[in-house]
């Protein structure tokens, strides 16, 4: 007996987006950008190429930076998906969106969220990475106005407010 | 908003299953595993498939492992991430490491599957563009037209093989299985690939690949992939030099591979790198040969990054740096060098 699945047109999936349960009517040819941006209004993430040549789209999938432009929303169901909407703790900025706005990490702005997200996976696992780490973690988001510097240099400073965040609480 | 166009999604739980609907729905159904190459593809109109056959819930296409006397297993679900990050891989066979995490970026290959990347689309400049471009330009032979726009005479596409792990895989002797509803075989990796740009594959199109092995015998080889390409990340090849070399205990070459990718529509091996190789220590002249002969096979055409010329010249460039890597001849010898690019 089959028990391939047939899906065509619009279907009800339920996506678990920056720690909350939904369930949103979406169409199976719709990328996972699509659903999140025009199903449920969570424009924060960006659409750039659509062809995964910009990585402006980029959103986590279970902790790890995918780009949501390539991601059917159907192959989502099921899986913890973060946004840059999500970023934000107990309604306060994260430390890496604290450190680019001190900085003046962005200046258009466009490529943030995908930069923001890419960021956050690689502080998740690697609380002191070195400028080599950030870089190539990094480096599948294009930024066609800084030149990256300010950039990479917000993402240390995050790192720094972290560990003394870590140190004043431990 | 790039939008993808109107398919019926399909979603089996075995291989078997996946060929079998492969099978009946013939020409108008594609397979997608990560669907880095398929989605962009469709969205600019170079896949037409109106149904889609995700391998998204298939289990048997998975896993990494290690087994005595078999070699190593590699599922061609897994993703580009995870290959290049299994410590089996890294440790014996860094060249594969290295391939697999010089595809695109990190987000594509936290997606992107070895087996899409080993079967990955050919392409072309004139073909690896929006469908108003190519409307525009005009349409060539891989996709709604009669015409190589490279080689208006050719009666073949020449669209490149853009592959980083088919040309590792290949120097390492792997074999790869095939499941279709009419059995399972197994086949060296280097057999499926022919020099068409349309036809690239010699398989069926409802055959599915379920992993590879690298044998046993493949084992203490030393290995190695140099990439050339404009940026550091997102590009395809434009060359890639897999190399694989075994030493015998006096410090003689006993075996040698080298293939190369982006010169060709398939996966090009150099065929002569053996004879002036083997039977002896790696030595600054030996290199030179083989790297001679390795430019004179490579045949990079107009239609990819940089210079057709100049890429043709750095696989003996590349060839170099790999086998003296691989020998550890030290670079102060002679022989060509080029600026890192």
């Amino acid at each position: 007996m089959s028990t391939s699945e047939t899906i065509t047109g619009k279907r009800l999936m339920r996506l678990r987006v920056n720690g909350e349960p939904h369930e949103v009517a979406g169409h199976v040819t719709h990328s996972l950008l699509e659903v999140l941006r025009e199903e449920m209004a969570l424009t924060g993430t960006k659409h750039g190429c659509e062809l995964g040549e910009c990585g402006t789209c980029t959103v986590l999938v279970d902790g790890e930076p995918v780009y949501s432009c390539l991601m059917l929303a159907v192959e989502a169901e099921g899986r913890e998906i973060t946004t840059v909407e999500g970023l934000a703790l107990q309604g306060r900025p994260h430390p890496l969106q604290r450190a680019f706005s001190d900085l003046g990490a962005a200046q258009c702005g466009y490529c943030i969220p995908g930069i923001l997200l890419a960021a956050k996976a690689l502080l998740d696992k690697q609380p002191n990475p070195a400028r080599a780490d950030i870089e190539e973690a990094l480096s599948g988001n294009l930024c066609r106005c800084t030149g990256y510097t300010k950039i990479i240099e917000a993402v240390e400073q995050a790192v720094r407010e972290v560990q003394v965040q870590e140190g004043t609480r431990a | 908003m790039l939008r993808l166009p109107d398919f019926t999604y399909i979603r089996p739980r075995t291989l078997a299953e996946a060929a079998g609907v492969l099978q009946e729905l013939g020409a108008e159904a594609m397979a997608v595993a990560g669907g880095t190459d398929v989605y962009p593809k469709m969205k600019r109109g170079q896949f037409t498939p109106r149904y889609l056959v995700s391998l998204s819930r298939v289990e048997e296409h998975r896993g990494i492992r290690r087994e005595e006397a078999r070699g190593l297993w590699i599922g061609a679900g897994e993703t580009l991430t995870a290959v290049a990050g299994h410590a089996t891989v890294r440790r014996e066979f860094p060249a594969l490491a290295a391939a697999a995490g010089l595809v695109s970026t990190l987000q594509l290959r936290n997606a992107g599957t070895i087996g899409g990347n080993l079967f990955v689309d050919t392409r072309c400049n004139y073909y690896d563009q929006s469908f108003f471009w190519r409307q525009a330009v005009g349409f060539c032979l891989k996709k709604d037209g009669d015409i190589c726009l490279v080689a208006p005479k050719s009666r073949v596409c020449l669209a490149i093989c853009s592959s980083d792990t088919a040309p590792v895989l290949s120097s390492l002797g792997a074999e790869a299985v095939l499941v279709s509803a009419r059995g399972n075989r197994r086949v060296p990796l280097e057999t499926l690939y022919r020099d068409d740009g349309i036809d690239y594959l010699a398989k069926r199109p409802d055959e599915l690949l379920q992993g590879v092995w690298i044998p046993e015998s493949s084992f203490g080889w030393r290995n190695v992939y140099l990439k050339l390409r404009r940026r550091g990340s997102f590009d395809f090849p434009v060359l890639g030099v897999a190399a694989a070399l075994r030493l015998g205990a006096a410090g003689a070459c006993e075996a040698v591979r080298i293939v190369l990718t982006a010169v060709a529509s398939a996966p090009k091996v150099v065929e002569d790198a053996p004879r002036v190789l083997c039977g002896k220590p790696v030595d600054a002249a030996a290199i030179e040969e083989a790297a001679e002969l390795a430019m004179r096979v490579s045949h990079p055409l107009d239609n990819a990054d940089m210079d057709y010329w100049y890429r043709k010249r750095m696989t003996r460039v590349y060839v170099t740096r790999a086998l003296r890597q691989l020998a550890e001849v030290g670079a102060t010898t002679a022989g060509p060098d080029a600026a890192p690019v």
